[in-house]
């Protein structure tokens, strides 16, 4: 984490003083995007750095469905099934791609490739069915969309 | 079109959220007005006048909302726009972040400057990838123009503002989880008393609004609450944004000049129900409001009191279309999974009563169901009403006593026969 100490002093610039604790949220999610997790390393190195509790970052860790104590695959595939895309065909999409891949949400395939998870209402509704590969969305998937974005996705 | 707009008034291009494009139509003139000729006082005066309300969900007046902030009680006072948008339904904040951010800016602006508020915040689910970094480029442009900072136009007026990214709660969305959040800790709601106004962020003074309440606020100032009120009808002044999903054949975002007909919005403007289906049921406002049937609706006009009057809300603005040959129970058992998914746990009847509720629907549709099912569910449904310290335990109750309510036949036929009625069909199939 100490290497991007320099990013965070200049995060800690735009917020008014004595926001410390406000850090926490935002420097995890760029230790995350640096390594792919955040390790155990990482809470206490942070916690010394904005003088908080380390039990704070790991309730925050495990509260919010965003962050992970582990690597995945490269590409994260998160299907939302919420009212509007099970309405659009959720279910079906997800069953395929549960079968080309040969592995269930919350599974990464062996080659480290892929890993898929099921998600709430991402706000996408009009655009149903959707899903999330990383930060990016895929919106009004169809089969032959997913087939064709999954060759693409090395 | 459906009656007035006044946020989504412009063609949408690839440039149209720039500053330059945002100046072109006028932008940051109300600022200019505000800062110029209005004392922060006479802000809070005339968008409490305009009788806005809150977008977010509950309807509440804005401008009281803000005149419980003392301006000059010597403590930091803090403003933040609620971009969590996660009811599930509701897609319509990012419509305005993605497309018109500046809007959001300069309103929040003008509102800092009428609750003297140095620092302001937007808080954006962590999920949304462009609307954040639309939103990040307006904020760099609006600073680069002076429009942040000190001596904003000229002004002896200073304010900063900050984008601070969620990471998956959907609870988070309500104003005191928020701050939670915000604080950089997980995001449990706080109980009231006291008011976020008086003890919010870090125990100052703070106004959560909703994104498209904001957005109001520019336009307010610019055009004089008197003109506001002519939009809309008397009770529900002004438009709202719905975002309309489900089984229409043009869904999307549409700007609602409030008071206008329901179903001939749905007809003419989201192009009627698919296949040319009737109606069976409108979510009206996100899944935490009750669902109203086609004949519910079919003379109601799109304004708050017709839908309190109705027994629901127009909420979030989420609307979901559910045509003729949906299996109510399937679609308990997504929206009991979702708030057992959310609960946070802090409090024990939802905590417990969202798994028990989530249970029960799934024994139901694997047709285990048992003959009391449908009156465990309801007295789960009144327990948690006003027992926990936010709405979420609420709203699933609502969702669930609202459903059982206008459909408690299919939950009897699901029970009895060990199967849907509606051959668990969430989709709008064209065969079937």
């Amino acid at each position: 984490m100490k290497h991007l100490i320099p990013e965070f002093e200049k995060l800690r610039e735009r917020f008014p003083a004595g926001f410390e604790s406000s850090l926490v949220l935002p420097c995890l999610r760029r230790i995350q995007q640096d390594r792919g997790y955040v390790a155990n390393s990482d809470i206490e190195e942070l916690a010394a750095y904005l003088g908080v509790p380390q039990i704070q970052i790991e309730e925050v860790l495990s509260f919010y469905t965003q962050f992970r104590r582990k690597p995945i695959g490269r590409w994260h595939l998160q299907f939302c099934h919420n009212i509007s895309c099970s309405m659009n065909g959720a279910e079906n999409i997800l069953a395929h791609v549960e079968r080309k891949l040969g592995i269930q949400p919350g599974q990464t395939t062996p080659d480290g490739r892929y890993t898929l998870s099921t998600v709430e209402c991402l706000g996408s509704c009009g655009t149903a069915p959707m899903m999330m590969v990383n930060d990016g969305y895929h919106e009004n998937l169809t089969l032959t969309k997913l087939d064709e974005l999954l060759e693409e996705l090395e | 079109m459906p009656g007035r707009q006044l946020i989504m008034s412009f063609p949408v291009t690839a440039t149209s959220h720039t500053l330059p494009e945002y100046r072109a139509r006028g932008g940051y003139g109300a600022l200019a007005k505000a800062l110029g000729q209005m004392k922060p006082q006479d802000v809070v005066k005339e968008v409490t006048a305009s009788g806005l309300q809150g977008r977010g969900g509950a309807a509440f007046s804005v401008g009281r909302k803000w005149q419980v902030v003392q301006h000059d009680d010597g403590q930091p006072h803090y403003l933040i726009a609620n971009a969590d948008e996660g009811e599930p339904g509701t897609f319509k904040d990012r419509w305005i972040l993605e497309n018109n951010p500046h809007a959001l800016l300069e309103s929040m602006l003008i509102s800092s400057y009428a609750l003297n508020v140095r620092h302001c915040f937007v808080y954006i689910r962590g999920e949304f990838d462009l609307p954040y970094r639309r939103l990040a480029g307006a904020v760099e442009e609006a600073y680069e123009a002076g429009l942040f900072g000190r001596n904003i136009l000229g002004s002896d007026f200073a304010c900063d503002i900050v984008v601070y990214r969620g990471a998956g709660a959907y609870v988070a969305g309500e104003a005191s989880g928020l701050l939670s959040s915000l604080e950089g800790k997980k995001g449990y709601p706080r109980n009231r008393p006291p008011r976020l106004t008086v003890k919010g962020l870090y125990q100052r003074p703070t106004v959560v609004n909703n994104v498209e309440s904001l957005s109001n606020i520019a336009w307010i100032i610019s055009n004089g609450a008197e003109a506001f009120k002519a939009v809309g009808t008397p009770k529900s002044p002004g438009t709202r944004l719905f975002s309309v999903s489900g089984h229409v054949n043009r869904p999307g975002v549409y700007e609602v000049e409030l008071g206008y007909p329901w179903m001939k919005f749905l007809d003419e403007d989201c192009g009627g129900v698919r296949h040319g289906r009737a109606i069976k049921c409108v979510v009206p406002g996100g899944v935490s409001s009750k669902v109203l049937t086609g004949a519910d609706i079919a003379n109601l006009k799109l304004s708050h009191e017709d839908l309190w009057d109705a027994g629901s809300t127009l909420g979030s603005g989420g609307m979901i279309v559910i045509a003729e040959g949906t299996c109510m129970v399937a679609l308990l058992q997504v929206l009991m999974r979702f708030y057992h998914h959310e609960s946070c746990g802090q409090c024990t009847p939802c905590r417990q009563g969202m798994g028990w509720l989530h249970r029960i629907v799934d024994r139901i549709v694997a047709g285990d169901g048992r003959a009391d099912d449908i009156e465990r569910l309801y007295y789960i449904s009144k327990f948690n009403d006003g027992t926990t310290i936010c709405g979420l335990g609420d709203a699933a109750g609502y969702a669930c006593s609202g459903i059982l309510d206008k459909f408690r036949d299919e939950f009897e036929y699901y029970i009895e026969h060990k199967r849907s009625k509606f051959g668990g069909n969430l989709e709008c199939l064209r065969s079937s």
